[in-house]
């Protein structure tokens, strides 16, 4: 019913146009505005990725369960959607993850390691965000897409959008989730970004659920719609489809680095995991939702593909299985292996330049220590 | 040697740091064009361009937010909340990445911002206008927070702070912004930024103070003075780190101090202040740290300020009563 003065409501889209070009059957479909070609060696390499980070994250669940992690953020389902993003980056582009961007770290060639040690309780993230150009976790929800969109304004002040020139040209990804959308920092991001033209690309893995609460207690319009109101252009990609999020993802990288401004993609995935260990997903979902995404699997859908067109053979998958084998295998040694942080350094690790007071501290924690050395000596 | 207000003391302090360093940035409601509600920014955009004074959007949270950003990049923001009052929505983004990235990271990524924040009543303003949010920052490890009095420290603390690897908070006395002027010595060596300073040497008591309190403190000597009673004034400066060598040195020879903020004394610096000093100088004191500040109730409609803020009497009856001991 329209509304005579004020006009109709935003309408409810059940099933907005999503980008595909690799249908949930493994066919490869075209889409006129990504018509993007990939070799057998980009297609096999996203295969590999998508496997081994699926392991990743199996290995670490069950580490978990083995209590030697505390805790661990699954994402089981949105394999596609990060390896897509992830690959889809410029060496000098800069990424702010969520928590649970662990194939996005992959592709950045964080040690998977790395990542245990801080669900480990070991320390908070402890790779070079410098290094890698990809920041470390945010567990505040939505808070790094605000230091994305100011890091994104530093790019701009260096004078590297627009340049022409592609080994320069910098874009900034800002990863959240469909839960962070309603967060005020979110969209104080987008209004930033619109406001300053940042070279930022929002990511939003929209996996349904925020913990328990399902994506229509967080929207009554699709997510990638939000961006229109803010002024920039939004787009929804099958986050399930690695080909499409890869091609959508280096286009809205491109526009940015060439200055044309934020852009809001939409990966429309489903979070098959919990939210993480501590949660227990069947008290809020059923599991007929769970059977039915399984049919939409991103791995299924690419290994059917590459054997279906002879892109990959028994040899291949049989190399990929291996190399997961083996990568379990040193996570589990190597997070065995990680040792405890020194109370000690602590202090070390609250400024740049420590105060006296903190001195004084740490060396009033360093003599009660070491008096219990003293007596068990 | 130039007699400046308080607030052109900061201006020209901004700038000084600005013509430094090109990768300071000024960023705020209303800093550029309008030269802020207070023009401490005032000209500043016009010498130096929108790219390095920007005004922004209208969102605290997204003004620090940016800025974090802005510092990963290896800029220097230089933060305006409008007033103490508005400093919350941006306190997520303060306590939980400003103050603890450079922890989270292993001392990789450091955030060398300032947040200045004019702060303290006796403007007659409306609500959300008056506020000392100071220990709020104390208590999070990983702020600094300090605080200027007058001209010849705003000029120099400013670009100290600026110059520092480590986020500060900033707080200016808006109410002494111009009011007083000063000599402010432009060539003359700053003071170390994290020391408190002896403003007033006296024998008989000591007043501690920090921001709009010193010139109280001040006041209150000279009174003092007259009456025949010495009181050591000391302007505290740093809050976090807390500098309290000058007081406990002047409490060993006075044994009674007055500790004065205008924020709420339940838990405020005052109560930090008297437990240290109870743990220093507990043998030299002849009283208890008295707390004299603003009363435990949200701060007042305008009219009747006055009497919430502490004023000579407030402070001379707290001399007083150190003496009853």
């Amino acid at each position: 019913m329209t509304d005579p003065v004020f006009g109709p409501a935003p309408e409810r889209v059940p099933d907005p146009e999503l980008v595909q070009l690799l249908t949930p059957e493994g066919e490869r479909v075209h889409h006129p505005g990504f018509d993007v070609d990939f070799t057998a060696d980009e297609l096999c390499g996203f295969y590999r990725d998508m496997v081994l980070v699926r392991r990743l994250d199996i290995e670490a669940t069950a580490l978990q369960r083995h209590g030697e992690l505390g805790l661990w953020a699954q994402l089981l389902g949105q394999e596609a959607a990060q390896i897509g993003a992830g690959r889809a980056l410029a060496p000098q582009d800069f990424v702010f993850p969520t928590y649970r961007e662990h194939g996005v770290a992959w592709c950045r060639g964080v040690d998977p390691v790395r990542l245990l040690a801080l669900f480990r309780g070991v320390d908070q993230g402890s790779w070079d965000p410098a290094e890698h150009n990809f920041g470390l976790y945010t567990i505040v929800i939505g808070a790094q897409t605000l230091h994305a969109t100011g890091y994104a304004m530093g790019v701009q002040r260096d004078g590297l959008v627009g340049t022409g020139e592609p080994e320069r040209d910098t874009a900034v990804v800002a990863h959240f989730g469909d839960g962070a959308s309603s967060q005020g920092d979110v969209n104080e991001a987008f209004v930033f970004a619109a406001s300053f033209n940042a070279p930022v690309v929002f990511f939003c893995q929209n996996n349904q659920w925020a913990i328990s609460e399902p994506f229509e207690r967080q929207s009554r319009i699709p997510l990638y719609r939000r961006a229109h109101g803010f002024g920039f252009p939004g787009i929804r990609v099958d986050g399930n489809d690695v080909l499409a999020t890869y091609a959508v993802t280096k286009a809205a990288l491109q526009r940015a680095r060439e200055g044309q401004g934020p852009i809001l993609i939409e990966a429309y995935t489903y979070r098959m995991g919990a939210h993480t260990t501590t949660d227990d997903p069947t008290r809020y979902r059923l599991s007929d939702d769970v059977e039915h995404w399984k049919l939409k699997d991103p791995i299924a859908r690419l290994e059917v593909y590459l054997r279906r067109n002879g892109l990959a053979d028994d040899a291949f998958l049989a190399d990929v299985a291996a190399q997961a084998d083996a990568l379990g295998e040193r996570m589990r040694r190597e997070c065995h292996a990680l040792p405890d942080p020194s109370p000690h350094d602590l202090w070390d690790l609250v400024h740049a330049e420590k105060t006296a007071e903190l001195a004084a501290q740490q060396a009033e924690y360093d003599a009660h220590a070491a008096s219990f050395e003293e007596v068990s000596s | 040697m130039t007699t400046m207000t308080l607030a052109k003391a900061l201006n020209a302090g901004l700038r000084k740091a600005m013509e430094a360093d090109d990768k300071v940035v000024i960023m705020g409601e209303d800093v550029g064009t309008l030269g802020g509600v207070f023009r401490i920014t005032d000209g500043l955009q016009k010498d130096f361009g929108d790219a390095r004074v920007i005004d922004t959007p209208l969102a605290e949270s997204g003004i620090v937010g940016t800025a974090v950003g802005l510092a990963m990049r290896g800029y220097r923001p230089v933060v305006e909340i409008q007033f103490d009052g508005f400093v919350y929505p941006a306190y997520d983004q303060i306590v939980c990445q400003v103050a603890k990235l450079h922890f989270r990271s292993l001392g990789r990524v450091r955030i060398p911002m300032v947040i200045r924040i004019p702060f303290g009543g006796g403007i007659g303003a409306v609500e959300h206008h008056s506020e000392s949010p100071e220990a709020q920052f104390v208590h999070t490890p990983g702020l600094k927070v300090v605080a200027c009095s007058n001209p010849a420290d705003g000029y120099a603390m400013i670009q100290q702070a600026i110059h520092a690897d480590d986020p500060v908070v900033f707080l200016e006395p808006k109410r002494l912004y111009h009011s007083a002027k000063a000599d402010v010595d432009e060539s003359a060596p700053a003071a170390p930024l994290w020391q408190s300073r002896v403003v007033r040497p006296g024998s008989d008591a000591t007043l501690v103070a920090y921001g709009p309190t010193v010139s109280t403190c001040l006041d209150a000597a000279t009174v003092a003075a007259e009456e025949g009673r010495s009181l050591e004034v000391i302007d505290l400066r740093t809050l976090s780190p807390l500098d309290l060598v000058p007081v406990h040195e002047s409490v060993r020879r006075t044994g009674r101090l007055v500790v004065v903020h205008e924020a709420h004394v339940t838990l405020g610096l005052g109560a930090e202040i008297a437990a240290r000093v109870t743990e220093e100088c507990f043998h030299s004191l002849e009283a208890p740290v008295l707390r004299v500040g603003g009363f435990d109730t949200p701060y007042p409609p305008a009219r009747i300020e006055e009497a919430f803020l502490p004023d000579l009497d407030r402070v001379l009856d707290a001399v007083d009563r150190t003496f009853g001991f």
